[in-house]
């Protein structure tokens, strides 16, 4: 049985025009994580709290006493944005319940892939398991970029980091890329999905979904970094728009269990056209493209047979 | 009327978050806490606390969840002890420098390795420079009476920190003691409703935990440090209204025994009742040991324990911890230091006791008083009880 997710549907034409997140703040040029940071608040709207990892948009947003943040944020910790998230939660039900706060707003952690996939995840795995009600964004840059572009668990096969350094003896990153977002699927909560920047309808849309639904989110979205990735910062949406198109990052989401592919191309593109923008690829040979090749169409595949059942 | 009853002093505590009205409360399992947890979560099942229980996967997310319901505008409550204390470690910094009035039962038990369960105060005294309030129960009406206080010291506007309440794991959360549980009327009318004077509210943004630069960091850290110095008065004023309302008088130290007398033990918790009893031994030939029990471990009552030992010739500090590679343990460390201002000094003999739940006996603290009295370990530490030649 599927279950219909009921949202007020953002179009081009009444796209939300108030940024919650101001500019004047610190982000490198082309970074792609604030852009879909401001996208994801925009899609929330000005009735939101905002848990925040320690991390770039940390850093960016908040350096005392100036704050980007037109919304009420709270920044704890690295490992913890989840579990913070579910303390307000927790709050905002028992205060609402006893008549002290009218309605309950909406509650959304943000964080990075190394506060997600790698320090976080058992912080983020206990507040989807406890079903607390609130929105967990995962904003992926693939890297631990603001101590320096070191390699995580969601840093891509092949990529060179500060830590996964090609050389001799390697060849940059060795493991695949963790895939958080299934990680979250495993847990059976309402709603999960991936996002980019390069498809801001989807994103937003894919954000009034994970609030509209009574329970724990998550959103995975792709964001570019042009310092990180040693790419242009002008390029940061056309390789958004190339990781959705080769497969690399497919997008698709989850709906109470079902999974939907939300992304246009079934055809892929090659992978080579998305890695030969960055230079942290740069040093690949052609045996190992073919490898991430072959790898990046079976996983699509396998995406492809979930979403058929 | 308030009922006296005979009840297991973790079920007294619980008691007393629920007469508190803890709005959230987030916690981790570890001996020997549960039986605090278990308590309250089924208060909470029963509906007679309306309070948001979260059943959280770790300590370390049960602090940060506290910390996002503090900030979030409700009352909150946690419980811990040991290896949970210590996962805690980096949030419960951040709590304070949050300054949110988090209430937290310590229940006292030794850190690893080796691996153990029972009572000393490794635990706490790693966490020492959290920044928060700490106080020290010696019976489980204290700790009754200290948990419903904390909350309101904690929610003063003048205070605005966290409160730590240490309670020494079995030796105190597994006693069956005779406890005094008030009214819920009288408890609500000691503690109103929390009003934060600001929280996460959408209709009035703020920002939380902002980035600390250099031109910053000194200056918030002054604060905190002034606001948790600064609390000693309204803790006084507090203990006073308590005492007023409830008959139950507490110091921010405690001193029983001869006056007169030249020696003095100082303890922390709940040996400080074995030592009260020992000195009815030591004390059977004349005046001569008296005692001196900290309450108040954080903001460290230095006024009040210079003026407690005047006229002392020796100091018996018993640490229940040991500060590895220094000349003291914890609290002997802090007596020495703060002895130094003075122009003649007592001597201080440290014994290190009752590490890892090894049980302490009167006729112990009697010997540590003819040790003292004989001149033996001045101005040096002794690791009690060790057995070296099994």
């Amino acid at each position: 049985m599927t279950r219909e997710i009921n949202f007020e549907k953002i179009t081009a034409k009444n796209i939300p025009t108030e940024s919650l997140i101001s500019c004047g703040h610190r982000g490198c040029q082309g970074c792609g994580e604030v852009l879909a940071m401001g996208m994801v608040m925009k899609a929330a709207g000005p009735n939101t709290i905002v848990a925040n990892a320690t991390g770039c948009m940390e850093i960016i947003t908040s350096p005392f006493p100036q704050t980007a943040w037109k919304t009420p944020w709270i920044h704890v910790a690295f490992e913890n944005a989840a579990a913070v998230a579910s303390g307000i939660e927790a709050a905002l039900k028992i205060l609402k319940k006893k008549g002290q706060i009218k309605d309950k707003p909406n509650v959304i952690a943000f964080a990075g892939d190394g506060g997600t996939a790698d320090i976080g995840l058992q912080a983020l795995s206990g507040a989807l398991e406890r079903g607390h009600n609130f929105l967990y964004v995962c904003l992926d840059n693939e890297a631990y970029m603001n101590t320096g572009i070191q390699r995580s668990s969601s840093t891509p096969f092949g990529a060179s980091t500060t830590t996964s350094p090609p050389g001799k003896k390697s060849k940059g990153q060795c493991t695949w890329k963790k895939n958080v977002a299934m990680i979250a699927a495993a847990h059976d909560i309402p709603y999960v999905a991936t996002a980019s920047p390069a498809y801001h309808l989807d994103l937003m849309n894919k954000v009034r979904k994970a609030l509209a639904v009574e329970g724990p989110a998550y959103i995975q979205i792709y964001s570019p970094c042009p310092t990180g990735w040693k790419s242009k910062p002008e390029q940061s949406i056309e390789i958004a728009r190339l990781a959705v198109q080769t497969g690399v990052f497919p997008l698709f989401e989850v709906e109470y269990g079902k999974f939907k592919l939300t992304q246009k191309t079934k055809e892929l593109k090659p992978v080579e056209q998305y890695l030969k923008l960055q230079k942290r690829f740069r040093h690949l040979q052609e045996e190992d493209i073919a490898y991430i090749q072959d790898k990046v169409k079976a996983n699509f595949e396998k995406l492809q047979k979930l979403c058929e059942l | 009327m308030a009922k006296r009853i005979g009840i297991e002093n973790s079920l007294a505590v619980a008691e007393a978050v629920k007469l508190a009205r803890a709005e959230v409360i987030a916690a981790y399992p570890i001996t020997p806490q549960t039986h605090i947890v278990e308590e309250l979560s089924q208060i909470v099942a029963n509906g007679e606390l309306e309070a948001e229980f979260i059943p959280v996967e770790s300590e370390h997310s049960a602090m940060s969840a506290a910390i996002g319901a503090s900030a979030a505008g409700a009352r909150v409550y946690t419980a811990t002890a040991s290896q949970g204390l210590a996962l805690m470690h980096e949030i419960l910094f951040i709590a304070s420098s949050l300054r949110l009035p988090i209430v937290m039962t310590v229940a006292n038990r030794s850190l690893s390795g080796p691996i153990s369960i029972w009572n000393d105060h490794s635990d706490v005294m790693a966490e020492r420079d959290m920044g928060w309030i700490q106080v020290f129960g010696e019976n489980g009406q204290e700790v009754f009476d200290l948990t419903i206080m904390a909350f309101r010291i904690a929610e003063d506007k003048r205070v605005l920190l966290p409160v730590a309440v240490n309670m020494d794991g079995f030796i105190l959360t597994h006693m069956i003691e005779s406890i005094e549980i008030e009214e819920q009327e009288k408890i609500d009318k000691f503690l109103p409703p929390y009003k934060p004077v600001l929280r996460l509210d959408p209709a009035h943004p703020i920002s939380m935990g902002p980035v600390g630069v250099p031109e910053i960091y000194a200056e918030a850290k002054k604060q905190q440090e002034v606001a948790l110095l600064e609390s000693k008065a309204v803790i006084k004023e507090v203990f006073k209204e308590w005492a007023e309302q409830f008959g139950r008088a507490y110091n921010l130290i405690e001193t029983n025994g001869p006056e007169q007398a030249e020696v003095v033990f100082i303890t922390m918790g709940s040996l400080g009742e074995t030592v009260m009893s020992a000195l009815d031994l030591i004390n059977v030939q004349g005046d001569k040991a008296r005692q001196v029990r900290i309450r108040l471990w954080r903001p460290f009552p230095e006024e009040e324990l210079l003026a407690a030992l005047e006229g002392a010739k020796k100091v018996i500090v018993i640490d229940r911890a040991v500060s590895f590679g220094t000349s003291y343990g914890p609290v002997a460390g802090e007596i020495r230091s703060m002895l130094y201002k003075l122009k003649e000094q007592p001597e201080v003999y440290n014994f290190i006791c009752g590490l890892g739940g090894r049980d302490v006996t009167r006729q112990e603290f009697k010997q540590m008083y003819e040790l003292a009295e004989q001149g033996q370990y001045k101005d040096k530490y002794l690791i009690w009880g060790v057995r070296e030649n099994d």
